[in-house]
């Protein structure tokens, strides 16, 4: 209860930015975020996409040695699962999403607060062996029945994604397995079991040397967006707003490009 | 002698080193306490075991001599356990069955001279039952028609009748022993029990600490036992000690009075029912009297078997009466007495 | 015991039973459900072929190296299924050490086939078989096996009609847990064999998927596994554990 009014005063702030409404008193008067000279305490809890894990683990311990006093837990999985567990009540503060749609699953239960923004944009690439022995060049070798490749499953997002390329090259895949995720597809192509996949170019840039990334034009029929928003139970709404900031400022999407990822163009 | 056997096993601690022969159509009990090697002897005549040395031949047949070794399988033998040891998930004819079946006899033959060796040991119609479905003596009469049925040179019993209760055993004692009588190869069978070894065997060999100790005819052996372990089995007190005419100076103190000439080592033989036991020194001064403290006293049927310590150890049966009329409680102070015409002595 | 049996429960509590028709008719239901019984008893075949000398081996011979067997034996009920599959990649894959060779020799590759599928499920099943065999083999009285040799049977014979059938329900059972592990497999079949509707997606695959864009369906899906593998596992115990009356 003590500071009340500093906090109000910040929440107050919040809402002339992009994911912030009206803070709710209630946030105000239990949060242990106070906002003297700019320090930001108590503990964050943000809900991302696993595919997120790098970038914003890097940021988390940006702002954490900004502000001494602030706590940051991480909660990395898959975009859905987060969903689930925040419709199902899980505390968070801030929900990063691979997509729009588990985005939509939140504001639609009227859990977010605000409306999302679009953070960061992720497109398809081609993920070969080092060397590329098939000599895959572009998205009409997946045409090709006799290479072995791999796309992710139609019901997981990049598997989606690919679904979408396709269509629009107008493209008969003949893939010999259709994975789970793309750490799935992205491991077979680490073996040299398959002579290529289709994954995201995060996952890509993430592989490191072991896999070899090749960009194809079809690749923005299926732009993904990465929405981002504050959640409307938050207990430290000027932490959350902190984190978000801080994700869309310069350094935020120096970061995001770095690994793969790249700024939003609309 | 169809049957030649030196074996020689090394099990742990103890040595089993024992030479064996047996003619066709001849019993051999081979007795001894728990521990003594003589199962280890059955299973080497059996090829189920590698001796470690010896010899094993049948006729001109060698079985085991060094390097060689004929597994049991190839043996031309037959062997009853003393838990029978049917195979549970076959029916009687088919146990009976299965060494013919194994040495290439059709299925339909086969089970017909299984069914003749099953009326030959009295299980006629049980050929249908599984080995659960039988009582211990039919499994075990089954288990000596299964060890027959291929006419074997060398039939081994491994104590085939101390799993049986005692009247089973009576029975199936009697059967065995008419069935040994017909049998015309070699038959070896191992117990720890005398009763089965003397009227089953017509030779026995009594094996202790993995050596034989004794050998010859049943009779011969119970008159004259050459070790404790022998003479307790038969129920005789056994003294060593060295003749000097007709008296014998124990071993261990003391001497007996004998009826027949005696020189040099022999062994006295005392048969309990012999010993006479009195709360005071018996008037007509008997030669052999010795003083002795009643150790532990068993009924024994209509008779109290007794142990005697003293200068010379006995074993005396008194009648249940006359040990209630003397009042004895073990640690009682008492006189031993025995005839000299009543005490075997013989060379050791 | 609530334990094991609330899960299930919550599973037939949440069912949407009106989907369960039209779910049940997806011609890719059929297909996943029909690919896990064959590959399951496939994998159960090759399993007895294999495990059970193996689980001979270790209840009975004296080999020295029979501990550090047994314990191999045992590493895929440890190993994360996932690696179970990454591990049979480097030996049977395209790239593996002899998976390379059959693909330069024969032009042949098992990842992302069914016999793949039958692999995986073979490696992280037949320890469940090896176990329940060896532990019968060691209830059983070898000196069967004596009376067997005194009557003319060699090792062989021997082996097959005494020891086996000796054994039998301990073969049974062991099989039957093999079968039912194998058809519940998800993590090396997924690596190695990868998913393809109609020659690698089995049930537990397609549920998997299922699960991330339809859950109801998902559920469905479960409850046709669960249903499939209660009966045949209750209509196996009838006819096979049940009646044997072999004491071991």
């Amino acid at each position: 209860m003590r500071r009340a009014l500093p906090a109000l005063a910040v929440a107050g702030l919040l809402s002339l930015t992009a994911c912030g409404g009206s803070a709710s008193p209630d946030a105000a008067g239990t949060s242990s975020s106070s906002g003297s000279g700019g320090e930001l305490t108590g503990t964050l809890t943000v809900f991302a996409a696993a595919s997120l894990t790098d970038v914003f683990t890097g940021l988390g311990d940006q702002l954490m040695a900004e502000n001494p006093d602030l706590d940051i837990t991480f909660n990395f999985a898959g975009s859905s699962a987060l969903a689930t567990q925040i419709t199902q009540g899980a505390p968070a503060d801030v929900f990063a999403s691979a997509n729009q749609t588990q985005m939509g699953v939140v504001t639609g239960a009227g859990l977010a607060e605000g409306d999302p923004t679009v953070f960061t944009e992720n497109v398809l690439e081609i993920a070969v062996p080092p060397d590329n022995p098939a000599d895959v060049t572009g998205l009409s070798d997946f045409a090709d029945a006799d290479l072995t490749l791999a796309v992710c499953a139609p019901d997981v997002p990049c598997g989606a994604a690919a679904e979408q390329v396709f269509e629009a090259a107008g493209i008969t895949a003949q893939p010999d397995t259709l994975e789970e995720d793309v750490r799935a597809a992205l491991t077979k192509v680490e073996l040299g079991e398959v002579d290529a996949a289709l994954v995201y170019a995060s996952d890509v840039q993430a592989a490191g040397d072991q896999v070899e990334g090749i960009g194809f034009p079809e690749a923005e029929d299926a732009v993904n967006e990465y929405p981002i928003c504050t959640l409307a139970g938050s207990q430290n709404p000027g932490a959350a707003r902190a984190f978000l900031d801080l994700v869309e400022s310069e350094a935020g999407q120096r970061a995001l490009t770095d690994a793969g990822f790249r700024s939003p163009t609309s | 002698m169809s049957l030649r056997a030196h074996v020689v096993v090394r099990r742990g601690a103890l040595l089993v080193d024992v030479d064996l022969a047996v003619a066709d159509g001849e019993v051999l009990a081979v007795l001894g306490p728990n521990g003594a090697g003589k199962s280890t002897v059955l299973r080497v005549l059996a090829g189920l075991l590698v001796p470690d040395g010896g010899r094993v031949a049948v006729g001109d047949d060698v079985w085991d001599d060094g390097d060689r070794h004929l597994p049991a399988h190839r043996r031309p033998l037959g062997m009853v356990f003393q838990d029978h040891l049917l195979f549970p998930h076959l029916s009687t004819t088919d146990n009976v069955a299965f060494g013919l079946r194994t040495r290439g006899v059709r299925r339909a033959e086969a089970r017909s001279t299984a069914e003749g060796w099953l009326r030959r040991v009295g299980l006629e119609g049980f050929g249908d039952r599984r080995p659960t479905q039988l009582s211990g003596g039919q499994a075990q009469r089954a288990a000596l028609a299964r060890a027959l049925v291929g006419e074997p040179r060398l039939l081994l019993l491994d104590e085939p009748l101390s799993a049986l209760d005692a009247r089973t055993r009576l029975t199936v004692r009697a059967e065995l022993r008419r069935h040994l009588a017909e049998f015309a190869g070699c038959a070896v069978l191992v117990s720890h029990d005398p009763v089965d070894a003397m009227a089953l065997a017509d030779r026995v060999l009594v094996v202790e600490d993995g050596r034989v100790v004794q050998e010859g005819t049943p009779a011969e052996v119970a008159r004259m036992p050459r070790t404790d372990y022998v003479a307790r089995l038969v129920g005789l007190s056994l003294l060593p000690g060295v003749g000097r005419g007709r008296s014998v100076e124990l071993d261990g103190g003391g001497a007996v009075a004998v009826a027949e000439e005696a020189q040099g080592p022999v062994f006295v033989a005392v048969r309990p029912g012999t010993v006479s036991l009195y709360l005071s020194r018996p008037d007509g001064s008997p030669r052999n009297v010795w003083p002795a403290t009643l150790v532990a006293a068993t009924p024994h049927g209509s008779t109290v078997r007794c142990d005697l310590d003293g200068e010379v150890p006995l074993t005396a049966d008194v009648t249940a009466t006359a040990f209630a009329e003397l009042g004895l409680q073990p640690g009682a102070r008492v006189w031993a007495s025995v005839k000299a015409s009543e005490v075997a002595v013989y060379p050791r | 015991m609530a334990f094991l049996v609330l899960p299930l429960l919550g599973l037939l509590v949440r069912a949407p039973w009106s989907e369960l028709w039209p779910q049940l008719t997806q011609p890719q239901v059929g297909q996943a459900l029909r690919l896990s019984l064959v590959s399951a008893t496939l994998a159960t075949l090759v399993s007895l072929v294999l495990g059970v000398p193996i689980a001979w081996v270790l209840a009975r011979s004296t080999l020295r190296g029979r501990s550090v067997l047994r314990a191999l034996v045992t590493v895929p009920l440890v190993l994360p299924p996932v690696v179970g599959g990454v591990a049979l990649f480097l030996v049977l894959g395209r790239q593996g050490i002899l998976g390379r060779w059959l693909y330069e020799t024969f032009d042949y590759t098992i990842p992302f086939t069914t016999t793949a599928v039958v692999i995986a499920e073979t490696f992280v099943a037949m320890p469940f078989l090896v176990i329940s065999v060896e532990g019968a083999l060691r209830a059983a009285d070898a000196r069967f096996e004596d009376a067997a040799a005194t009557l003319g049977a060699d090792r062989w014979t021997t082996f097959r009609r005494v020891t086996l059938p000796l054994v039998a329900p301990g073969v049974a059972a062991g099989a039957v847990l093999c079968w039912a592990r194998a058809l519940g497999e998800f993590g090396a079949t997924i690596t190695f064999a990868g998913n393809f509707p109609g020659t690698t997606q089995t049930m537990p695959l397609a549920v998997y998927l299922a699960l991330q864009s339809n859950p109801e369906g998902a559920i469905v899906l479960s409850l046709v596994l669960l249903a499939v593998s209660l009966a045949t596992l209750l209509l196996l115990r009838d006819r096979w554990l049940g009646r044997s009356g072999v004491p071991t």
